[in-house]
């Protein structure tokens, strides 16, 4: 070095060979890694058997991979296990989005556990997709949350409608509504209700009955004291088999026209196989069945790939009710991030409230709080079941569907007494 | 609404259900009522028991014959908890209520989570013949779903309440609760008698399991929702008192089934718990228990 300025001017070269690579590298870095997304699943716990949902999580998040992500970015599931404990929930979103830096998160399962995320969600304007939580947003109102589940608009109150159609279809007049005391039988039940004097029918009976129970004689002795002719039934796995059991023990009014609507269990592959031919009759509430206006190759792709892994697992081999719309749900996400060409939660929100989405379960529209804009919420009367094998239920007719009109597969078949028996 | 068939069947209902419930308890009332040991794993156990007469109900046995097959690796698998209880706290003279809640608790954690992997989370149910059925006489219905498995309660009861009444090992469990350093001096071992004690309890746990899952579907937590009952039963019953268990089960089944029938079922989580406390106010050891 000749001069003090020939010195200034090597050092200042040098450093900025060795720094420009680092910073250079360092956006390089940014747009390679991968884009998280972060969910709660409910793994152990009374509400274990929606994990069949990750097996949807896991098939979409394989699929973009293949196609090359999204973004030119691979994705990556940041999943936790909350244990069906709404009290879990709070610690494991903060970890989602403060140190696992997750880009998409998907809601817990259900309004239960939901409930607790919306304020965290609202407060730091992040984008979430609602994972069957009935009216999850309708008190938050984010505009950043999308239902991947098909209750439609005004879910608290319309999603059962199609049971209460039916019912007016067949000049009901006295309806009995029972419900378990938890958050989506009590709104099941609620909206039933305001559905119920909304089509004039009298309300000869409403009770809730606390989780767990395990005989509804009494209950079923006091509906059939009331004379209706239809019964609304909001319930949940356990019970809805003790109702379906002590109705065949007690019996019931052959004045009652239809049996059922919000039952949870019937749509489970466990449930289905149990009780088998004392299904017959009931009018229940779905998200897809294998009729055939429902059955197209994408939703078809799914299950072939769906049921093996089921089977290795030991959950629902039918994955009927949740695991399609869990990887709906990684579609609306994909959708958002590919529209918007950007994970900015601004970006992907205006994009979804502006644009339907394609998926395995159909074209779904938003509206401003991410409910979809038309319910898909299915009426399906099971027929036909003799057995208790499970692969019965693969087979159309089975599980006709009656409501919505756009989606039938048959007539009601009533009174339910004579249903039952057939 | 009021109407004589609506009583009559609740009472009914009632007496079967308690019946059940005094099953769920008996174990309890073993471990917690004579040893003094907190095992409030034992409704686990008695889920786990209903999984075992689900697996063997898969091969065309009948709940009931699984369960009579199940009591001997019920009661191997109590000698186990019991020694591990033993084991960690019992020898090391630590055995206080709290440490022994949490072994228990963590024991019912385990149990589930090796239910989960073993079964999965699915609901779990047997069919059988009489389910579905039920006997009639004019107004009553009984449904032989809950008739059978409620006949289980007190014949088991009656079984045990024998043999601690008349047989000289029976005599023996009840002394070890009062005075283990008398029965030492006897030439017996309390250890081992405190061990087959809850050999016992375990192994009924397999006859409740398969009342359980004849009622209705089980799966790995459902013993979560049965704690707070058994426990009302035991204390209420008095610690120790066998009969006085099947009696106090019934009349809180009967409570039950009385308020889910006149009043409203949401009430009826509550009934074991008022009565224990009404009866506890009137007699703090226990309605049949002696006092110390």
């Amino acid at each position: 070095m000749k001069t003090r300025r020939q010195f200034h001017k090597v050092a200042a070269a040098t450093a900025a060979s060795l720094v420009a690579p680092a910073i250079l590298g360092n956006r390089v870095f940014a747009q390679d890694k991968p884009i998280r997304i972060g969910a709660s699943v409910s793994l152990t716990g009374p509400l274990a058997s929606t994990k069949n949902g990750l097996i949807g999580y896991e098939l979409w998040r394989d699929d973009v991979n293949a196609a090359g992500g999204l973004l030119g970015r691979k994705v990556e599931l940041v999943t936790y296990d909350d244990q069906s404990s709404a009290a879990n929930v709070p610690a494991i979103y903060s970890k989602l989005v403060d140190v696992d830096a997750c880009d998409v998160l998907f809601s817990p399962y259900g309004a239960n556990l939901s409930a607790p995320v919306m304020p965290f969600i609202k407060q730091r304007d992040l984008f979430m997709v609602g994972m069957f939580g009935l009216a999850g947003n309708d008190v938050a109102k984010h505009d950043k949350f999308f239902h991947s589940g098909p209750w439609g608009p005004n879910s608290g109150r319309d999603w059962a409608r199609g049971f209460f159609d039916l019912a007016k279809a067949q000049g009901v007049k006295k309806i009995a509504i029972i419900n378990a005391d938890l958050e989506f039988s009590k709104n099941a039940a609620k909206g039933g209700a305001e559905v119920a004097k909304e089509y004039g029918m009298e309300i000869v009976f409403n009770q809730s009955y606390p989780p767990n129970t395990s005989d509804f004689s009494a209950m079923i002795r006091n509906i059939n004291a009331g004379d209706p002719d239809a019964i609304f039934i909001a319930s949940y796995p356990a019970d809805s088999t003790a109702i379906i059991r002590g109705v065949k023990e007690i019996g019931i009014s052959d004045k009652v026209k239809l049996f059922g609507g919000a039952m949870i269990g019937p749509q489970y592959g466990a449930l289905l196989s149990s009780l088998g031919p004392e299904l017959n009759g009931l009018v229940n509430s779905h998200t897809f069945v294998p009729e055939p206006t429902m059955q197209t190759p994408a939703i078809k792709g799914f299950f072939d790939r769906y049921t093996p892994i089921a089977v290795k697992q030991g959950v629902d081999p039918l994955g009927y009710y949740i695991p399609p719309f869990y990887y709906v749900a990684g579609q609306i996400a994909a959708a958002a991030i590919t529209g918007s060409k950007s994970v900015d939660p601004k970006k992907m929100a205006a994009f979804l409230h502006a644009n339907a989405v394609d998926t395995i379960a159909g074209k779904i529209a938003f509206n401003e709080i991410g409910d979809w804009k038309e319910r898909r919420v299915l009426m399906v009367q099971l027929r036909g079941i003799k057995g208790n094998d499970l692969e019965q239920f693969r087979s159309p007719g089975r599980q006709v569907i009656l409501d919505p009109p756009s989606l039938k597969t048959g007539d009601l078949a009533a009174p339910y007494n004579k249903a039952r028996a057939s | 609404m009021f109407s004589i068939d609506i009583l009559l069947n609740a009472i009914v209902t009632g007496i079967l259900l308690g019946s059940v419930y005094a099953s769920l308890a008996l174990g309890l009332a073993i471990t917690f009522g004579i040893l003094h040991i907190p095992n409030i794993a034992h409704p686990t156990l008695v889920v786990a028991g209903a999984f075992f007469v689900y697996t063997l109900a898969q091969w065309g046995l009948d709940p009931i014959v699984a369960a009579v097959i199940g009591l001997v690796p019920f009661y191997v698998l109590g000698l186990a908890l019991y020694l591990f209880y033993s084991r960690v706290f019992e020898r090391r003279g630590g055995a206080n209520v709290l440490q022994s809640l949490t072994l228990f608790f963590g024991l019912s954690l385990v149990v589930e989570i090796l239910l989960v992997l073993s079964f999965g989370s699915e609901l779990k149910s047997v069919n059988v013949s009489y389910i579905g059925s039920s006997l009639k006489f004019g107004a009553l219905t009984v449904p032989y779903r809950l008739l059978i498995p409620a006949l289980l309660g007190p014949v088991m009861i009656a079984a045990v309440w024998l043999y601690l009444s008349r047989t000289n090992s029976g005599t023996a469990i009840r002394a070890v609760a009062h005075e283990e350093r008398a029965l030492s001096i006897a030439g017996l071992d309390p250890a081992a008698v405190k061990r087959h004690a809850f050999g016992i309890a375990t192994a009924t746990a397999v006859v409740a399991g398969a009342a359980l899952i004849m009622i209705g579907p089980v799966e790995p937590f459902g013993g979560r929702f049965q704690i707070g009952r058994v426990f009302a039963i035991v204390v209420l019953a008095g610690m120790g008192s066998i009969p006085g268990n099947l009696v106090i089960a019934i009349v809180i089944g009967v409570a039950e089934a009385l308020v889910a029938s006149y009043l409203n079922p949401s009430w009826s989580p509550g009934v074991a718990f008022a009565i224990l406390l009404l009866g506890l106010a009137f007699r703090p050891q226990g309605l049949f228990g002696a006092a110390r």
